[in-house]
């Protein structure tokens, strides 16, 4: 995400001082926080099927955490988790539509 | 004495009683061992979400053990010879306790008994 924000600004420079404070176009998202992490999170499970499909693409792929929030150290977790599943036909490997 | 999870996956055509049984007798491996039992899940008759030895069914049954190493091994060692088990897996945990897990609250909590 940082790098492509940083070319944005870079390209608009030579047109000018347009976009000093909070340009047009520049989105500053701000990052939503783990849905893993906190008090109430649920906990990491690999029997837990409606909890990890959650974060499996619709092709049965592990999503990216950049579109998930969530953490790292949640991530590595819920991929070994995901990965048990899958092991277990809970999860599918592969799914196709 | 470490605590384990060993969910294993049998073949569709056998019945309740005899997944039961079959289970009943891993448990007795463990408790030969000196090890303790602390969940016998029963998850019944699963859409497998790929085929496994041409087989789109199966039925899950989830031990809770506390054990030593020794005895998973031979645990895991039967459970890899036995014809009926089409795939298992033991994953270590730290802490465990006796609550049912995700599988079974979902289930709304049938076990052997049920049905």
């Amino acid at each position: 995400m940082r790098p492509t924000e940083r070319n944005e600004k870079f390209d608009r420079a030579p047109e000018g001082d347009a976009g000093e404070a909070g340009g047009r176009k520049v989105f500053f998202r701000r990052r939503k926080s783990c849905p893993l992490s906190g008090k109430n999170a649920p906990v990491i499970d690999y029997k837990d099927v409606k909890l990890l499909q959650r974060f499996v693409s619709e092709r049965g792929k592990i999503l990216p955490s950049r579109i998930t929030a969530v953490s790292a150290k949640k991530q590595r977790a819920m991929s070994r988790a995901i990965k048990r599943a899958r092991n277990l036909a809970l999860l599918p490997y592969v799914s196709q539509s | 004495m470490a605590f384990y999870e060993c969910t294993l996956i049998t073949r569709p055509d056998l019945s309740k009683g005899d997944v039961q049984k079959l289970v009943d007798g891993f448990a007795k491996i463990i408790t030969d061992h000196k090890g303790k039992i602390l969940k016998n899940e029963y998850w019944g008759l699963r859409q497998l979400a790929y085929l496994i030895n041409k087989a789109s069914k199966g039925h899950y049954a989830m031990l809770g053990i506390e054990a030593s190493p020794e005895a998973l091994k031979e645990l895991e060692r039967n459970l890899g010879i036995h014809e009926d088990i089409v795939r298992s897996l033991t994953v270590r945990f730290e802490t465990m306790d006796a609550s049912p897990s995700v599988m079974m609250q979902q289930k709304s909590g049938e076990s052997y008994e049920a049905a």
